[in-house]
């Protein structure tokens, strides 16, 4: 038997799952499926449910769910109850379908803002670090901060450089940057204090596109130099 | 016809309930402020609950109706007149083609909030009127209006006498709520004095407070451990302590994720409350039971309910 989870309210009309305050696949699959479990046989009065790093936190309408789960003093614990039944059989889940995604990556000149400040702090060429950054695939683990905006891990640990002490006010649109263990590429142009390693010119986020987001929950990033004329 | 706006006002949007069943993507719902005051001035009207309407703050819009309709107005008041004539609150109003609405001073509260027959007309996206500004999406044009922009609505005949709501359903507005909070995860980290403190002091809000969240300032709060922590979902409601012992409660523009530190979420029938308040007013705060917080929100449902069918059917008779 698994440990259980802890399961707490976030207002009263969502729930968050948590399975371990810790960066970490199997927390993160754990996540992920249980998110895509709610959204392919979601009960009645199921909003969305919305995973992170080792979490997921699920939205409802509280009128509905008080209505189809009467026998439960709150909606809380009605939910509460439907999360820990489908943890009851983990196999069960739905597993996540694991899309692999090639990012291509300006690394000179302009693109690479902070390529310089990277190189400095782990003590090698510019050409080492982005060597080490593209050696690896990164899971997304989550979205947020905008939208569109992918948190991936991990970066090697000799070029996890923590964010800026004071952030940009505007980081360009398609910036890769580092924070710590973290990878991110920003979906459009706003404020950040992450290192910039590079620049891609994918379309992150498009809101006239059929999946306005590029990247989801669970896909394999792999970032490819692009060629410099 | 059109609302034609003379004058913008200060980042005046247009907002429905929220962009819902995206957050796993990072995208925020957005929606109105008050939904309280969004909710009736629909009802009122007999427009479907996420209709979309107008939010604006004090300087608030010149508005033009190119053609006759009804309107309402909820929230704050901002001392409405139409050509003139004062126009009350949490009813609804004829207007004539070529009506000017203005407001005249800022009465009381933050957000104001305008409806009209049959909802305003922008393009949808993702299922929702709601305006992101830091996406640039939804809304008019994908951005708070600015002057000579134009929205699209339907017409009205002028049927009926005003209709004008009861008191019980309106929010109690203060300048100085009392803020209901469900515990959340982190609270039990609060040091004694700290959890003393929020329970008793009052906290005023910074100059720092907009759609995304409001900064308070009072007595910084200490956690009895430096807690460090992953990301994971915040919402509408989500009171965080910062490093420096101060609070933010996330609002309507919220990001869809967080580390910080979750002391608490304001229940959601004090969230309209919140909304109308602003850089100098304050807050307490008083623990409430999750059970006790749904109770309020249904409670909240019903009275809604019941008046969505009383308007409804006077609208109905209006007609005949």
């Amino acid at each position: 038997m698994e440990d259980s989870p802890k399961i707490f309210p976030l207002g009263d009309n969502c729930l968050t799952v948590d399975f371990g305050n810790e960066i970490a696949i199997e927390l993160n699959d754990k996540a992920i499926a249980l998110t895509n479990q709610f959204t392919k046989d979601p009960f009645p009065g199921f909003i969305e449910a919305v995973p992170a790093y080792s979490s997921l936190s699920v939205f409802y309408n509280i009128v509905e769910v008080r209505e189809h789960f009467s026998e439960f003093d709150s909606a809380f614990a009605a939910v509460a109850w439907l999360v820990r039944a489908s943890l009851e059989y983990p196999d069960k889940l739905v597993k996540s379908e694991r899309r692999a995604i090639d990012v291509p990556v300006d690394f000179g000149g302009a693109a690479a803002l902070d390529i310089g400040v990277i190189a400095e702090r782990s003590a090698m060429s510019p050409a080492n670090v982005i060597d080490l950054f593209t050696a690896r695939t990164y899971r997304v683990y989550m979205l947020g901060f905008l939208p569109g905006f992918a948190y991936m891990g991990e970066v090697d640990e000799r070029i996890a450089v923590p964010r800026k002490d004071s952030p940009r006010t505007k980081v360009p649109k398609g910036s890769v940057g580092i924070a710590s263990r973290q990878t991110g590429i920003y979906p459009f142009e706003s404020p950040g204090g992450w290192q910039i390693i590079g620049r891609t010119n994918l379309e992150m986020f498009s809101p006239d596109r059929d999946s306005p987001c590029l990247l989801a929950p669970g896909d394999e990033v792999r970032f490819v130099p692009l060629a410099r004329s | 016809m059109s609302l034609v706006f003379k004058k913008p006002g200060i980042l005046t949007t247009v907002q429905d309930l929220g962009r819902t069943g995206w957050r796993s993507l990072g995208i925020n719902p957005n929606g109105v402020m008050d939904a309280a005051a969004a909710r009736i001035a629909n009802a009122v009207l007999g427009n479907s609950d996420s209709a979309a309407v107008l939010e604006f703050h004090f300087p608030a819009p010149e508005i033009e109706f190119d053609a006759d309709t009804k309107i309402a107005i909820a929230g704050a008041d901002f001392g409405a007149r139409i050509d003139g004539t004062d126009l009350q609150n949490w009813s609804s109003a004829f207007v004539k083609e070529g009506s000017l609405l203005k407001f005249a001073k800022p009465g009381f509260g933050r957000r104001g909030y305008l409806s009209v027959e049959g909802g305003l007309q922008v393009h949808k996206w993702l299922g929702s009127s709601s305006t992101n500004l830091a996406a640039r999406v939804g809304g008019c044009s994908r951005r708070e209006l600015i002057a000579a922009d134009r929205i699209e609505c339907a017409t009205a005949p002028d049927t009926a006498p005003a209709l004008k709501i009861g008191q019980s359903i309106m929010p109690p507005y203060s300048r100085f709520p009392t803020i209901r909070v469900i515990a959340g995860n982190e609270f039990e980290f609060l040091t004694a004095i700290a959890e003393r403190s929020l329970l008793l002091d009052r906290f005023t809000l910074t100059n720092d407070c907009d759609r995304m969240g409001y900064r308070l300032a009072g007595t910084p709060l200490h956690l009895l451990d430096d807690l460090q922590m992953v990301s994971s979902a915040v919402t509408f409601g989500t009171i965080q302590i910062l490093p420096d012992g101060q609070l933010i409660i996330l609002m309507a523009d919220h990001q869809t994720s967080g580390g910080y530190p979750r002391l608490g979420s304001v229940a959601s029938v004090d969230l309209p409350l919140l909304a109308q308040t602003g850089p100098g007013d304050g807050l307490s705060f008083s623990p409430i039971s999750i059970e006790e917080a749904e109770w309020l929100a249904l409670q909240f449902e019903k009275e809604l309910k019941f008046l969505r069918v009383g308007c409804k059917f006077r609208n109905q008779n209006d007609h005949h």
